[in-house]
């Protein structure tokens, strides 16, 4: 169908539209699971955080 | 009496059991790979069937391609709130904690797959109708969509208190739901720009049998990706809901 790696770029001229929908796409697609890690990831140190203190303040108060 | 009273107590049981967080918690842990894994064999499969093996549009030429990522970000994005608002109406009913918690994780990639419908629509638009944008019943109704996602996260942001978030957003998502027939049912009650459905299940599709398999294998892929960001999303609200359960402590323990 395609006979050179440019003309599949080139999308029968329509390549700013077809690149510009499956970019975007991807580009979200990507992002959105690397943020929820980040998030997760977060609320994990916190949690730890938190824990930490709590051992400190009671080996304080020994 | 009391013998099929067992029975059924048995069965709510099990069913609440898998309805607390601490239950679903390392369930959906183990789950998300597995998700990971279909949404790339899919995705891989869909992009080469969109790619290189539909055949070019006669009218459209290479342009229609978009098609393939167009109509499943169009379908998860209505599905999404389908079941998005059926999670919160469950919270409602039966005051379950996860029930809202899941709905509160589906609200995000359902507005991120109704932006991605309107912008692969835009970008479909404006080479074809020569618009990017045109006040048509089913773009407006597809936008009004994208504004009860970002209502609802924006109505559960506002509100401290998480269960009387729950119930507030509950509300908004199931009023919402009218909405959605408005959406699928736009292209037959009004005269639109927009073409009619591409896929219908009563009549045979007026495309290539290569073009359905591209957009169904897409449309897959999207719907397998949605549940492994919603399954990651609801574990990480269940920790910071859930913080100071016990539960937590002991799955968090610090190795000291």
């Amino acid at each position: 169908m395609w006979n050179s790696p440019s003309e599949f770029f080139a999308m029968g001229g329509y390549a700013l539209y077809v690149w510009s929908s499956f970019g975007i796409c991807a580009l979200v697609l990507i992002l959105e699971p690397l943020m929820v890690r980040a998030r997760f990831k977060a609320i994990i140190r916190r949690l730890k955080q938190e824990q930490l203190a709590e051992q400190f303040d009671k080996e304080m108060s020994k | 009496m009391s013998q099929t009273n067992n029975f059924s107590n048995h069965r709510l049981v099990n069913w609440f059991k898998l309805s607390s967080p601490s239950a679903f918690y390392p369930l959906a842990g183990k789950l998300i790979p597995f998700f990971w894994v279909l949404t790339l064999v899919f995705g891989l499969a869909g992009l080469w069937v969109s790619f290189f093996v539909a055949p070019v549009d006669a009218v459209q030429g290479q342009g229609y391609r978009i098609i393939f990522i167009h109509v499943p970000a169009s379908w998860m994005s209505m599905f999404i709130y389908l079941v998005m608002a059926a999670w919160a109406g469950l919270g409602l009913i039966f005051n379950t904690r996860l029930s809202a918690m899941m709905a509160q994780a589906l609200a995000p990639i359902g507005a991120w797959m109704a932006f991605l419908s309107l912008w692969t629509g835009a970008f479909w638009g404006k080479p074809m109708w020569g618009a990017w944008w045109v006040w048509d019943a089913r773009l407006t109704s597809e936008l009004i969509l994208l504004f009860l996602y970002l209502g609802f996260i924006a109505l559960r942001a506002s509100i401290d208190d998480p269960r009387r978030a729950d119930k507030a957003s509950a509300i908004l998502a199931l009023v919402g739901v009218v909405n959605v027939p408005i959406i699928y049912f736009s292209v037959k009650w009004w005269n639109t720009l927009h073409q009619g459905a591409s896929v219908s299940l009563t009549k045979a599709p007026a495309m290539a049998q290569t073009m359905l398999w591209g957009m169904l294998l897409m449309a897959l892929c999207l719907w397998m990706y949605s549940i492994a960001v919603t399954l990651m999303r609801v574990r990480a609200i269940i920790l910071e809901r859930e913080a100071h359960a016990d539960w937590v402590r002991q799955s968090i323990e610090v190795k000291s």
